[in-house]
C-alpha cells in the first residue's frame, strides 16, 4: 500500500511542479499563459544543453534552467502579456501564439538552420539526460523500496513550494504580490508599481516551468512537442485548487496524484485518467471556484 | 507611341506565352525518359522524427537506381509530399498523387492510422502502395505490398527463445492501446500456450502517455518473470526509464520488445535498454558487409555520420529494389503490371533475402533477435537461418497451408470459425 500512495504522492509532485508557476501567474495576473509548457520544454532543452555543453548533471541544469525560463518569461511579459492585462481571452490567444513560436525555434534550431549551422541537441529530434548515479535505482524509506528519482523530485517540489509561500507570504514583495491578486486597482492607488511586481511574478513563475523541465527530462524525452500536454494537466490542477490560492494548488495537486496513482494501481492507467477528468468535473460542479479560493476580486 | 492598358494586356499574355513554352515542351520532354512516383511520409509534425528517416532511405535507394541507369532506361523521379504526422493529410496527398499526377506507385505511410486512411483511395483508383512498417496483421489488400515484419514474423522466433533459452515462463504482457499492440499480445498469447508457458496480465496505456509509475510497479509485484512490450512511441522510452528508476534489473526481469528499434534506444539513452531484447528482421547491428556498407552509404546520403538504422528503414530502402525488379520484369510502369509482377520478387537486402510472396503480397524475411548492449547497439543473439513466410492473419490460425489470404483476396469463410 505505502508503493501505490507513494506513486500517487510523486504523480502528485510532478502535477504540483507544473502547476505551481501557473498558479502564480493566473492567480496574480489572471493570464492564461498557453506558453506555460513550452517554458518546461525550455527548461527541459537546458538540462540537454547543460549536458552536452557543459558536462554539468541536472543539479547544475536546475539553476540555470531557472535562471533561462526566467529570463524567457520576463521577455514574454514585457513584449507580450503586459499590453493584454485584464484582457483574459486574448492573453490566452497571445501566449498559445508564443507556445507555437518557442517550439518552432527550438525545432529549427533558433532558425540557424537557414544558415547551415547546426546545433547538436536541438531540432525536431528526440533528446534526453541520463540522472545522475545517487538518483538512479531505489532508497529504502520506511522500510519501503522506493524510486530514488520520484522522491528526489518530491523533495525539489516541497521545497520550491516552501519557498514560494515564503516569498508570498514573509516578503515585502509577497505582500505585494497577494494585494494585487485581490484587487489590482487598490493596489496601484496604494502606491504599488503593478507593472514592475507583475513582470517579476511573471519571471518567477516561468523560472519554476524550467525548474519543472529539468526535473521531467529526468524520466522523460525531451523533444519540441513536449509541453503541449503538460498545459492541461497544469490547468487541471489550478482551477480545482481555486484561482490564486497556493494551498488550493498543493491540495488539488495532490488529490488528483492519489486518485491517478491508486486508480491505476487497483484498475489500470486508461480508467485512472477518466476517473481523474471526472473527479475534476464533480469538484468543479459542486465548487464552482475550486476547492479553496478567494471570495470576489 | 500610343500605348493603351489592351494592347499592354495583349503583348504581356503572348510574352508570358512565350516564356513559359519552353517549360512546357521542357516537361514533355522529360517525362518521356523518367517515372514519376510518390514518396509520402511525415516531413513534420510528431512522426516525422522516425518517419523522416523512411522518406530518407526511400530517397537513397532512388538515388542508387538512378545513378546505375534507372529503370527502364528512365530516372525515377520522386515526389515527395508531406503526410504531417496526420491520417487526413495522408488521405489528401495520396490522392493528389495518384489523381493529379498519375503516379503508378506510391512509397510510403509509417503508421497503420495513416495506411488505414489511405488504403480506400489507392483500392478505389487501382493504385498500388509500397508499405515498409512491421505492422499487426489482419488486412489482404491488392493494392498494396507490405514489406515490413508481421507479427508471426516477430514472434515466432521470439517467444519459444525466450521460454526455451532464456527460461522464462510468466509473461507480463504490456502496450499502447490501440491495434497494434492488442494483435500482437493476440498472438502471443496463443505462442506462449503452445510453448508451455503462461500470461498472468495483459496491460494497456494510453498512446503517447508517458507515466508509467502505476503500470512498472505493477510488473514489480505481478510475479512475471519476463515482460513483453508493445509499447510504441515515446511512451517507450518514458517506460525503460521508469523500470531502471524503480529497480528492476534488465538480468532479472528482461523485457522483451517488438517495437523498440535503435531509433527509440538513441532517444532514451542506452544504459536504460541495455540487457533488454528486441525481436526484428533488421537491425543495424548485423554482421555483414552488405550491411555494413549499407550503413555506412545511409550516413554518407543523411550527411551524419552518427544516423541510425533500423527495421522499418531497411524496408524502405530495400522495396523500392523489388518496385524495380517488377517494373522490369512488366516491361512497364502501370500499378497492374507492377502488382502482377511484383509477387516472387527477390532482393539481396541489407537484412538477407527477401522475398515478395506472390500468395498475399507480403514479404518473407529473416527473423532475428538483438540484446541491446550499453552502446545503444544491439547484438545479434538468434536468428533463423531462412526467410520465414508472412502471416498476416496468424492470430486467427492461418498457417502456410492454409492461407486466409490469397490471391484471390481475403476468405472471410475461414476468420469466422
Amino acid at each position: 500500500m505505502v508503493d501505490i500512495l507513494f506513486i500517487g504522492l510523486s504523480l502528485g509532485s510532478i502535477l504540483l511542479l507544473i502547476a505551481l508557476g501557473l498558479s502564480i501567474t493566473y492567480g496574480a495576473m489572471g493570464v492564461i499563459n498557453m506558453a506555460h509548457g513550452e517554458l518546461v520544454m525550455i527548461g527541459a532543452y537546458t538540462a540537454v544543453l547543460a549536458g552536452i555543453y557543459l558536462g554539468a548533471n541536472i543539479f547544475v541544469a536546475m539553476p540555470l534552467a531557472f535562471v533561462a525560463t526566467a529570463l524567457l518569461g520576463w521577455l514574454i511579459e514585457a513584449v507580450v502579456v503586459r499590453r493584454l492585462y485584464g484582457r483574459l481571452l486574448d492573453t490566452l490567444l497571445a501566449t498559445w501564439g508564443v507556445a507555437i513560436l518557442i517550439q518552432q525555434a527550438v525545432r529549427l534550431e533558433l532558425g540557424l538552420t537557414f544558415f547551415g549551422i547546426q546545433i547538436p541537441g536541438l531540432g525536431p529530434g528526440l533528446q534526453n539526460v541520463s540522472v545522475p548515479e545517487i538518483l538512479s535505482g531505489t532508497v529504502a524509506i520506511f522500510g519501503e523500496e522506493v524510486n530514488a528519482y520520484r522522491t528526489f523530485i518530491i523533495f525539489v517540489t516541497i521545497v520550491l513550494t516552501v519557498l514560494t509561500w515564503w516569498i508570498l507570504y514573509r516578503t515585502p514583495i509577497g505582500t505585494q504580490v497577494r494585494a494585487i491578486i485581490r484587487n489590482p486597482q487598490m493596489a496601484a492607488a496604494c502606491g504599488i508599481d503593478v507593472k514592475r511586481v507583475n513582470a517579476m511574478t511573471f519571471a518567477y513563475g516561468s523560472g519554476l516551468a524550467g525548474v519543472a523541465g529539468v526535473m521531467m527530462s529526468g524520466f522523460k524525452t525531451v523533444f519540441p512537442d513536449m509541453g503541449t500536454p503538460m498545459v492541461v494537466d497544469g490547468f487541471l490542477v489550478v482551477v480545482v485548487g481555486g484561482v490564486g490560492s497556493l494551498l488550493g494548488t498543493v491540495a488539488a495537486a495532490g488529490l488528483l496524484g492519489e486518485i491517478n496513482g491508486v486508480f491505476a494501481s487497483v484498475t489500470n492507467d486508461i480508467l485512472a485518467r477518466a476517473v481523474v477528468f471526472a473527479t475534476v468535473i464533480l469538484i468543479l460542479i459542486l465548487k464552482p471556484a475550486g476547492l479553496f479560493s478567494f471570495k470576489g476580486r | 507611341m500610343s500605348f493603351n492598358r489592351r494592347s499592354f494586356l495583349k503583348s504581356s499574355a503572348l510574352a508570358a506565352g512565350a516564356l513559359a513554352t519552353p517549360g512546357i515542351f521542357h516537361r514533355a520532354a522529360m517525362a518521356a525518359d523518367e517515372i514519376e512516383v510518390g514518396v509520402l511520409f511525415s516531413q513534420t509534425g510528431g512522426l516525422s522524427i522516425i518517419e523522416k528517416s523512411l522518406s530518407d532511405a526511400t530517397l537513397m535507394a532512388i538515388d542508387e537506381i538512378n545513378s546505375a541507369g534507372g529503370v527502364l532506361g528512365k530516372q525515377i523521379k520522386p515526389l515527395v509530399e508531406d503526410g504531417a504526422s496526420d491520417p487526413k493529410t495522408f488521405n489528401e496527398k495520396a490522392s493528389k498523387l495518384i489523381i493529379r499526377d498519375r503516379v503508378p506507385t506510391v512509397f510510403g505511410c509509417y503508421t497503420s492510422a495513416s495506411r488505414k486512411a489511405v488504403l480506400p483511395v489507392f483500392e478505389k483508383r487501382r493504385n498500388l502502395l509500397f508499405y515498409p512498417t512491421y505492422y499487426e496483421g489482419f488486412e489482404c489488400s491488392k493494392n498494396v505490398v507490405y514489406t515490413g515484419a508481421v507479427p508471426n514474423q516477430q514472434l515466432s522466433n521470439f517467444i519459444p527463445w525466450i521460454i526455451n533459452t532464456l527460461g522464462k515462463k510468466k509473461f507480463f504482457i504490456v502496450g499502447s492501446n490501440y491495434i497494434y499492440p492488442r494483435e500482437m499480445a493476440k498472438v502471443s498469447k496463443i505462442l506462449i500456450e503452445q510453448n508451455g508457458g503462461e500470461w498472468i496480465a495483459d496491460e494497456y496505456l494510453e498512446l503517447g502517455h508517458s507515466e508509467w509509475g502505476a503500470m512498472v510497479n505493477k510488473i514489480k509485484s505481478s510475479g512475471c518473470d519476463v515482460v513483453l512490450s508493445n509499447v510504441v512511441g515515446d511512451s517507450v522510452v518514458a517506460f525503460y526509464r521508469e523500470y531502471k528508476n524503480q529497480g528492476i534489473s534488465q538480468a532479472d526481469l528482461p523485457i522483451c520488445a517488438t517495437v523498440t528499434s535503435e531509433v527509440e534506444i538513441a532517444a532514451m539513452g542506452a544504459e536504460y535498454a541495455a540487457g533488454s531484447y528486441t525481436s526484428f528482421p533488421y537491425f543495424q547491428a548485423i554482421d555483414t558487409p552488405a550491411n555494413h556498407a549499407f550503413v555506412e552509404r545511409y550516413r554518407k546520403f543523411v550527411n551524419d555520420p552518427k544516423a541510425v538504422t533500423h527495421h522499418a528503414m531497411a524496408s524502405s530502402y530495400f522495396q523500392v529494389f523489388l518496385w524495380k525488379q517488377a517494373v522490369e520484369k512488366a516491361g512497364e510502369a502501370t500499378p497492374e503490371a507492377i502488382v502482377a509482377n511484383v509477387g516472387g520478387q527477390s532482393f539481396d537486402a541489407p537484412d538477407g533475402k527477401v522475398t515478395v510472396e506472390a500468395a498475399n503480397l507480403h514479404t518473407a524475411m529473416t527473423p532475428r533477435i538483438a540484446q541491446w548492449k550499453a552502446d545503444g547497439q544491439g547484438e545479434i543473439v538468434e536468428a533463423y537461418d531462412h526467410p520465414v513466410f508472412p502471416l498476416p492473419y496468424v492470430a486467427y490460425g492461418e498457417t502456410q497451408d492454409n492461407l486466409f489470404c490469397t490471391a484471390q483476396g481475403l476468405d472471410t469463410s475461414k476468420l469466422n470459425q
